[in-house]
């Protein structure tokens, strides 16, 4: 074990990718000689060479639509978007090729392509720097996406990510690029639990919160002061938004009987959205109480001297413990 | 330094300032830029040219019959364009690789698509012609201008191929598109990658002078040629109507590519003589004058006139290649109206390449949901 930050533990998984096998390629805008505005990329350029790590024009479709030629030729392109407001010129190359060659190919063309994406806000950043871009991808069948949470996940996903023969967006919280955690850098990826499984992360018996990205810290915050209260709050961190693993979800409200979901991104029709719905039509009748989601305002991304009122924090979350546990002190008796 | 404005252009573009080999009346006529590249050409293989444009154009009427009949969703036709389809795609090796929009059936024919590719797209059956790997070409690309990133990239990956025996991998990444999709972004962006990393793949713009229902002079007010070089890639005008000299400005092109002096650009000026689509009425965009103007420019006349007058398109050679458009033609309509739709379950295969829980679960429910007409049935 080894004490890494998670950029650190997502440059030693692309050591490792590029290290293990010549078809991988890094790509995008300063992920040579700069090693990446996050410095995720760094050392790879004079350790693979300039044929392998690939400073791109500044064009995001061109990023992405090259690398579905070079995944044509039977490469293994990981592209990096700087930040997660600027996947969108690449958003059609994403959602019409990426996603659908395999298909439309009927399985003789593979796309096995990482798209890593800095995501999500709490930076303080300027505008384009905090999206929280997921649910569109999720929507898009043929991507698999993934959030990250910590860098020992970090480090193992985005390895399986780069091993997997189907696309892969790849959502990493800037916010957590500086949080640190044991990273086992010997991991066999056959011994690791795969990219599709959600974790609990911590256990309990009177509620469930689900959550995924820098948010699992939030909850895990949430949770710890719930307990002074006499709560057992149960957190699980998806870690897969498509497929999302509802067998595991499932298995802790049919226990706990109550949910709460919590995400960054916007709550109309996201992430959040889609867990209550599809957790509803399974548990139905082991539900004591309606479901809730604690997400950002459906607005933009607010200027940075806002943002803490848009992300939800662990009293908003605790708020909605409260309303799912038909608490007297619940600050928001009324359904928005 | 300042630059001028462009001069305008007339509703078709400038026809005087094309590189060509044969003209409209079918004479040969000789250009500095091109005869090099067509020197070896001899009648058998001009005769060869003209086998291949003239199963095109049959193809092509085919595929309009069969959709007017009912039995195609819809057909993209290339009346017109057999040139530079023909000629652009007999130039390339087997090995190189293609990137085509959906207009190119001529090229998809000389790449050796079975009638069953060629019809299966149009007639809702495949969203693709089968495996781009045994005919080194992609199926056709509907988001106008995406291709031409794939084949950038796919030229980059042959950069990063390591050729047997200590020598350069000599193939070549091909991409085709139109006059409207010039205007696209990713087509700009094809170009600056395909430059900067002088990467081996040949851009060829089939300019039909229309986008639907827009005119060229919407998408550029200057030749569409003298883009490329503002990227730092050197590029060909040719007359996109004549056979030989779209050989021959491929063959410039792929020949640049092939010995690692980076990307070429063809302009191939031409006319899409029937509708966009068999869902478009052009009657209500533009003038049968301009129609007769290009009708008069025909792709096959021209070639056919200058074999006749060699000699060498006997009334045997012509019969048979009339005969090889008509079978390709009855085979297209047979496998058509023979075409067997696959199981209703087989939309959820080949969606990912490794299981995912999610539409596993999806395709589960459907099969028992289509298992209860089953048991209802008995
Ligand atoms: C991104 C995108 N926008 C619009 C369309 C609809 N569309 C299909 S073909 C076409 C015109 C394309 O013209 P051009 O590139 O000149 O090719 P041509 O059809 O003339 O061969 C348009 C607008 C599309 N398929 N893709």
């Amino acid at each position: 074990m080894t004490e890494l930050t998670m950029g650190k533990a997502l440059n030693a998984g692309l050591h490792r990718a590029l290290a293990d096998d010549p078809s991988v390629l890094v790509m995008g805008e300063d992920v040579g000689t700069l090693g990446g505005v996050f410095r995720i990329t760094d050392g790879l350029l004079s350790a693979y060479g300039p044929s392998r790590v690939i400073d791109t024009p500044l064009a995001e479709s061109g990023i992405v639509g090259t690398a579905v030629g070079l995944a044509f030729r039977g490469f293994r392109p990981v592209v990096e978007m700087q930040f997660d407001g600027f996947v969108y010129p690449a958003f059609d190359q994403i959602v019409c090729q990426v996603a659908k060659f395999h298909y439309r190919t009927r399985g003789a063309v593979r796309m096995p392509l990482t798209v890593r994406v800095p995501w999500a806000g709490g930076v303080g950043a300027a505008e384009h720097h905090s999206e929280s871009p997921e649910a569109y991808f999720v929507h898009t069948s043929g991507l698999r996406v993934v959030a990250v949470s910590n860098p020992a996940d970090a480090y193992v996903m985005l390895r399986q990510a780069i091993a997997c023969d189907d696309p892969v967006i790849f959502f990493e919280p800037k916010r957590l690029y500086h949080a640190k955690g044991e990273v086992d850098l010997d991991v066999d990826l056959a011994d690791a639990a795969p990219m599709g499984l959600a974790r609990v992360v911590r256990t309990g018996r009177d509620a469930t919160i689900v959550t995924y990205g820098a948010q699992v810290a939030t909850a895990l915050e949430a949770a710890t002061a719930a307990e002074d209260d006499g709560l057992s709050l149960e957190v699980i961190d998806l870690r897969s938004l498509s497929p999302i693993d509802l067998d595991t979800v499932a298995a802790s409200v049919r226990r706990t009987g109550r949910m709460v979901v919590t995400h960054e991104a916007a709550a109309e029709a996201g992430v959040g959205a889609e867990v209550i719905a599809a957790i509803t039509e399974r548990c139905f009748h082991h539900l004591e109480a309606a479901p809730v989601r604690v997400t950002g305002h459906d607005i933009p991304y607010p200027p940075a001297k806002l943002e803490r009122h848009h992300l939800p924090d662990l009293d908003r979350i605790l708020d909605a413990v409260d309303r799912v546990l038909d608490r007297p002190h619940s600050l928001s008796e009324v359904t928005p | 330094m300042t630059y001028p404005p462009s001069t305008a252009m007339g509703p078709t573009t400038d026809m005087g300032q094309v590189s060509r080999l044969i003209t409209a009346e079918g004479e040969r006529v000789s250009d500095p830029a091109l005869e090099g590249w067509v020197a070896d050409v001899d009648n058998a293989l001009l005769a060869d040219l003209y086998r291949d444009m003239v199963r095109t154009r049959r193809l092509d009427a085919e595929g309009v019959a069969l959709q007017r009949q009912g039995q195609l969703g819809l057909w993209a036709p290339c009346q017109g364009q057999e040139a530079v389809q023909v000629g652009t795609a007999r130039a390339l090796r087997e090995s190189d690789f293609v990137f085509p929009s959906y207009r190119e059936s001529g090229v998809q024919l000389v790449r050796g698509a079975t009638p069953t590719q060629l019809i299966q797209v149009w007639r809702g059956e495949e969203q693709s012609m089968g495996d781009p790997f045994a005919r080194g070409t992609a199926g056709p690309q509907i988001i106008i201008g995406a291709q031409t990133l794939h084949a950038v990239g796919y030229a980059m990956g042959i950069q990063r191929t390591p050729a047997a025996e200590g020598a350069r991998c000599d193939e070549v990444a091909v991409t085709y598109f139109g006059d409207g999709a010039s205007s696209q972004g990713d087509v700009s962006e094809a170009m600056v990658f395909a430059a900067s990393y002088g990467a081996p793949v040949v851009f060829v713009c089939s300019n039909n002078q229309w986008a639907i229902s827009e005119p060229v002079t919407v998408q550029s007010r200057t030749p569409l040629a003298d883009r490329a070089p503002a990227f730092g890639i050197p590029s060909m005008r040719v007359d996109g109507n004549d056979v030989l000299a779209c050989y021959g400005a491929m063959r410039w092109a792929l020949e640049r590519a092939r010995s690692g002096a980076g990307p070429a650009y063809i302009e191939a000026v031409t006319y899409r003589m029937g509708p966009h689509t068999t869902a478009d009425d052009p009657t209500r965009y533009r003038d049968a004058a301009e129609v007769e103007v290009w009708r008069a420019r025909d792709p096959l006349a021209r070639v056919q006139t200058l074999l006749q007058a060699r000699g060498a398109l006997g009334d045997a050679l012509a019969a048979d290649i009339a005969a090889d458009a008509d079978r390709l033609a009855a085979e297209v309509r047979a496998v058509c109206l023979g075409y067997r739709t696959r199981d209703p379950l087989s939309v959820f295969d080949e969606v990912y390449a490794e299981p995912h829980s999610g539409l596993e679960r999806q395709r589960r429910a459907y099969a028992a949901y289509l298992d209860g007409f089953e048991e209802e049935a008995r």
